[in-house]
This record gives structure tokens, C-alpha cells and sequence, in this order.
């Protein structure tokens, strides 16, 4: 990643005052503070109860599960496809990337390929709703610096996104896109002409939010050397995605186990140096950038032919042969019914998020219904090392650092 | 795939492995004797470049053809510059829902060992906090059992004086 000059800084940052001695001394005790679990910086539902020394983090504990939905045992008990809305709410800024992760994980299990152009449109939809989780992070993290134009330009990217999301699936959030053995439905006529479009405008809007932030003194001078986490803590912890790469550590899913066709994409991997929030935010800026390009390639590589395979005992037949055939209705009624058989065994499988490895450990006792549904969310173990990255620093890098760590209360408290 | 970390698992600490096994789509998994597995843990991330710890969690084999012992602990592990997952597994039985922690091989196994113990009940021996992480303390039960009902109610607790800033808004500030 070309880093500018700007991120390079020596570790001089300490936040206690000196101990002049013109100074008087103030006898101070700490003081317990709730951080949540309803404040505006907390984005959703986490409660932290910090120890404060005058300005100083001393102790921060981070209480979750006040969004928990019990998304494991709902989705014990509902067939395998009634689990791709569950999986919507997880992270419910990226729910494609949600969606396709789970199915990855499904077909593996299954032991089945899907099509050609199934493959390049979950790339298209998954490397869509990247942009629009980087954008709403970069926005978000302006937004709570101050910056509140940025974050106008960077919601108004994200609806271009969420509008070409919504000709795609139906929905702007809650997607419900993609089936067991491809995708429910073709790109929408003329969609690809409107989404190259939606590209341009996007990277216009994204160059924007960056003129406003990534030179701001304001802002630079907040995030960086904040919320700082070394390699070997971040790895310990489980940070993946764009936390882990701002660290220097060259790990994303798309080039190390390269699924779908991102083998056959050219973009690079942005990687920071110093784990702290200005890296971060670099990192996601420059994903928004190497997205786009993926999505412009695959637009151009996408090949016509079916989008789902054409097996009746994973797939519903089409609406023509339930009502005019009996092999179609019995196919029909033994899937909604029965479900699909997915066969005994269990697998791990994983793809790179917006916020890092989703990860599905499934096991299949072959009723019909998943008998375990583990989901691996990147943000959990993020959030686990928030504490980490701000104890000892000051009240205010919170706010910067809980925005760049990017937690999504829906797929980190389930 | 993994094969080669648990090959040399096998070699050094030939006694910690109870059984190796494929699955069906061809990853490798160890099943590691319980007492063994901070020891294993260690020796991945020490000696074998495991450092990313990827997650962990718990699986009641209750309704499982093979259901004893009851529970199964499942960690995954990924060496960075290997490119390689590591699948382990640790099988506890009911009567005795210990397992040694290895959150102090992995910072990261903190939370998730806490998960494992709210939704499993599943206690892990020295990790020192073993509170719930996503429901509340007085949750009675684990909820992912098999024999917990779908649609189980829980008893109604008490409201507790919101002015116990230290366990927060709706406790009763009985115990720091």
C-alpha cells in the first residue's frame, strides 16, 4: 500500500501529564463510568464499563449480548435454507457477503460446484456490500471525529451501492440472496450498464470522503498512534480483515484460499504498518479502491449460462414444471418440506468479510436441519481486544478506535 | 490440509493425540486427549507458527448415532505463513464438564471459552473468569444443550435500582 509519509510517527505519544512541579497535585480517585450499552458511539449495543484516572483509561471492561437473538439454536431447528435470512442479520451493513459465506460453507459440506456465472455474481454482490461496509465505516469514524460532510458523501455512495444491491435481491439490507447450489436469480436487464456507472460515481464519492479525511489534520492527528495494537497481540486475539492487515500481516482469505474466482481478479492486498486507526482507515480506503476494480473485471469476465445448478433435489424446480408436472411438484414439496439433505459430516470453511474471516463450522446429522451452526464472526474477536488497544490511552481515542475496529452488533453478540 | 502440523504433533507429543481422522471434504482433524490440549496449543503457536487463533466452540453430540462422551470442544488454528488451518477436537464428558483453558496460550480463547461455558456449560479449568459473555447472570441453564427446549421460558428476575453504576443499569448491586 503506498503509505504517505504522514503515517510514519515515533512512538512519543503519552497521554500523562508531566510531573512539573509547579503542578499542583490533585488527589484524585477513579472514577467508574458506563460507556452503553445506549450511547451514539457504541454503535448498538455494547456496554463498557470504564475505569477512568482523570482523563486516563486505567481498566475497561466490555460487557456484550444485549443484541443476542439466539441465532444458533434458531437455526438448529429451521431446514438449511430457512438459515440464509438468519445469516442477513448478522452483519447487517454486508449481508450479502453473510449469505454467500454460509452457502460457501454449505456446498462445501455438500461436496458440490456451482456455475460459472454463480460464482462471478457472489463476487460482484460480496465486493458490492464491501464498499458499502468500508464506506460506512470511513463515514462513521469521520462522522464521530467531527467530520460530518464525509460522512454525507460516504452514505451517499453507500445508497448508490444499496440501489444496485436492491435491483439484485429485492431488498437493500436484508438480502436473503443466493440459494444452495447458486444464486436465486440472473442480474437484472441493464444492471451491469448502471452498476459500472454506480462504480464511477462511487470511487468520485470515495475519493471525496478521503480528500476531507485522510489530509485533515483534525483528523489525522486523532487516529494516528490511537488504538494501536502489535502483531502479536492482534494474531492472539483473532483480528483478521483490515484490523489484522493494518498490522503488516499479509493474510486475506481471497489470495490465501482463493474461492469463487477471485483467482482469476487482479487486486492487491493493502497492508498498514503500525495497527494503529489511521492505518486502519487507510487499509479500508484502499480496499474500496481494489473492490471497485474487482467488480469492473468480473463485470467484464461474466460469462452467460445458468446461475443455479439444475438438480431438483437441492434446487426448487422451476414455477412452469411445480404446476404442470408431478416430478415438479414432488420435488417442490419434498424441499420445502423436508429441506435439502445435506449429508452427515461436519466441515470448516471460511471467506474474507468486510471485517475479516467469516468463518461456518457446520455439522449435518443428515435430518434435513443443521445440527450445529458455529459462525466464526470477525467482529467477536475484535471487539474481545478492544480493551487491549485503549487501556492506558486517553477517554477520547475510544471513540476512534471503537469506530475503525468497525464491531457490528449483530454478528459479534448473534 | 494440516496434515503436516499434526504430523509433527504426532512426532513430538505422540501421547496427546487420541485418534486423527479426514472428514468429508478432505481437512484433517485430531482428536486431542483433554488433558493435552494446552500442550498441543502451546506447542502449535510456540513451536509451529500457529499464531492466528481463528475460533473455538462447542458441540452437544447428544443426538448424535455416537453420543459418548457428550460434548466436543472444537478449536481452529491457521498458520499464516504455511497457509494451513489446524482442526482439533477435544471430547468431555458430561459428568465432568472440565477442560483446561488455553486462554493464556490465546488471548483470543478468553471470549470464546466464555461463549462455551454460557451456551454449553462447558467449565474450563484456570481460566479464572469463567462468566456468561452473551445472556445474563441469572440465565438458568444453557440454551444450545439439545435437551434445552426451543421454546423454553425463563423465570422473571427481579428489577434491580439502576444507580449500581458498577454492574450497570438492572442489577441489584448484590455482588461487585
Amino acid at each position: 500500500m503506498a503509505h504517505s509519509p504522514m503515517t510514519d510517527h515515533d512512538d512519543a505519544y503519552d497521554p500523562t501529564p508531566d510531573n512539573s512541579e509547579l503542578e499542583a497535585h490533585l488527589q484524585t480517585k477513579n472514577m467508574v463510568i458506563n460507556l452503553g450499552p445506549s450511547h451514539p458511539a457504541m454503535h448498538g449495543t455494547v456496554r463498557m464499563r470504564v475505569e477512568l484516572d482523570g482523563e486516563i483509561l486505567a481498566k475497561v471492561d466490555t460487557e456484550i449480548g444485549f443484541l443476542h437473538r439466539g441465532f444458533q439454536k434458531s437455526c438448529e431447528s429451521v431446514t438449511w435454507t430457512q438459515v440464509i435470512p438468519y445469516t442477513d442479520r448478522l452483519n447487517y451493513v454486508s449481508a450479502l457477503m453473510n449469505n454467500f459465506g454460509y452457502l460457501n460453507a454449505v456446498e462445501k459440506l455438500m461436496g458440490i460446484e456451482i456455475p460459472e456465472r454463480a460464482k462471478y455474481i457472489r463476487v460482484i454482490g460480496a465486493e458490492l456490500h464491501r464498499i458499502a461496509d468500508h464506506l460506512t465505516a470511513t463515514g462513521a469514524l469521520g462522522l464521530e471525529l467531527g467530520a460530518f460532510a464525509a460522512f454525507l458523501y460516504g452514505i451517499e455512495a453507500r445508497e448508490l451501492v444499496a440501489d444496485r444491491v436492491t435491483e439484485l435481491t429485492g431488498a437493500r439490507l436484508t438480502t436473503n440472496f443466493g440459494r444452495i447450489g447458486g444464486c436465486n436469480r440472473d442480474l437484472p436487464p441493464g444492471w451491469i450498464e448502471k452498476t459500472i456507472k454506480t462504480l464511477d460515481r462511487t470511487i468520485e464519492l470515495a475519493d471525496e470522503v478521503g480528500g476531507l479525511l485522510t489530509r485533515n489534520r483534525i483528523f489525522t492527528d486523532r487516529c494516528r498512534g490511537t488504538g494501536v495494537i502489535t502483531t502479536e497481540d492482534a494474531l492472539d486475539h483473532g483480528f483478521t480483515g483490515p484490523c489484522l492487515r493494518a498490522c503488516g500481516v499479509n493474510y486475506d482469505i481471497r489470495k490465501a484460499k482463493p474461492y469463487w474466482v477471485y483467482d482469476r481478479m487482479k487486486f492487491d492486498v493493502p497492508l498498514g504498518k503500525n495497527g494503529d486507526n489511521l492505518d486502519r482507515y487507510l487499509c479500508r480506503v484502499e480496499e474500496i479502491k481494489q473492490s471497485v476494480s474487482i467488480v469492473r473485471q468480473a463485470l467484464e469476465q461474466i460469462p452467460p449460462g445458468p446461475v443455479i445448478l439444475d438438480d431438483w433435489r437441492i434446487v426448487l424446480p422451476p414455477k412452469e414444471e411445480v404446476y404442470s408436472t408431478i416430478e415438479g411438484v414432488m420435488a417442490h414439496f419434498k424441499l420445502v418440506m423436508e429441506g435439502v439433505q445435506v449429508p452427515v459430516g461436519e466441515v470448516y470453511d471460511s471467506t474474507e468479510a468486510a471485517n475479516g474471516e467469516l468463518g461456518w463450522y457446520l455439522r449435518s446429522n443428515g435430518s434435513g436441519r443443521p445440527y450445529k451452526v458455529h459462525v466464526r464472526a470477525p467482529g467477536f474477536h475484535i471487539l474481545s481486544g478492544v480493551g487491549k488497544m485503549i487501556e492506558g490511552r486517553m477517554l477520547a481515542d475510544l471513540i476512534p478506535t471503537f469506530d475503525t475496529i468497525n464491531m457490528i452488533g449483530g454478528e459479534v453478540e448473534q | 490440509m494440516s496434515t503436516w502440523a499434526l504430523d509433527q504433533i504426532q512426532q513430538h507429543l505422540p501421547e496427546a493425540l487420541a485418534s486423527r481422522y479426514h472428514d468429508r471434504t478432505g481437512a484433517e482433524w485430531a482428536v486431542v486427549k483433554r488433558e493435552s490440549i494446552a500442550l498441543v496449543a502451546a506447542a502449535l503457536k510456540e513451536k509451529l507458527g500457529f499464531k492466528l487463533f481463528i475460533s473455538m466452540d462447542s458441540v452437544d453430540r447428544l443426538e448424535l448415532p455416537e453420543n459418548t462422551p457428550r460434548f466436543e470442544v472444537v478449536y481452529f488454528l491457521f498458520n499464516i505463513e504455511r497457509n494451513e488451518h489446524v482442526r482439533l477436537k477435544v471430547l468431555v464428558p458430561e459428568d465432568d464438564c472440565n477442560v483446561p483453558t488455553i486462554r493464556f496460550v490465546y488471548q483470543g480463547a478468553n471470549w470464546a471459552e466464555r461463549l462455551s461455558w454460557d451456551f454449553y456449560g462447558i467449565h474450563f479449568t484456570g481460566h479464572g473468569d469463567m462468566r456468561r459473555i452473551l445472556l445474563y447472570e441469572e440465565f438458568k441453564g444453557h440454551p444450545l444443550r439439545k435437551d434445552y427446549g426451543l421454546r423454553e421460558r425463563q423465570p422473571l428476575i427481579p428489577e434491580r435500582p439502576i444507580k449500581d453504576i458498577f454492574r450497570g443499569p438492572g442489577t441489584n448491586g448484590t455482588s461487585a
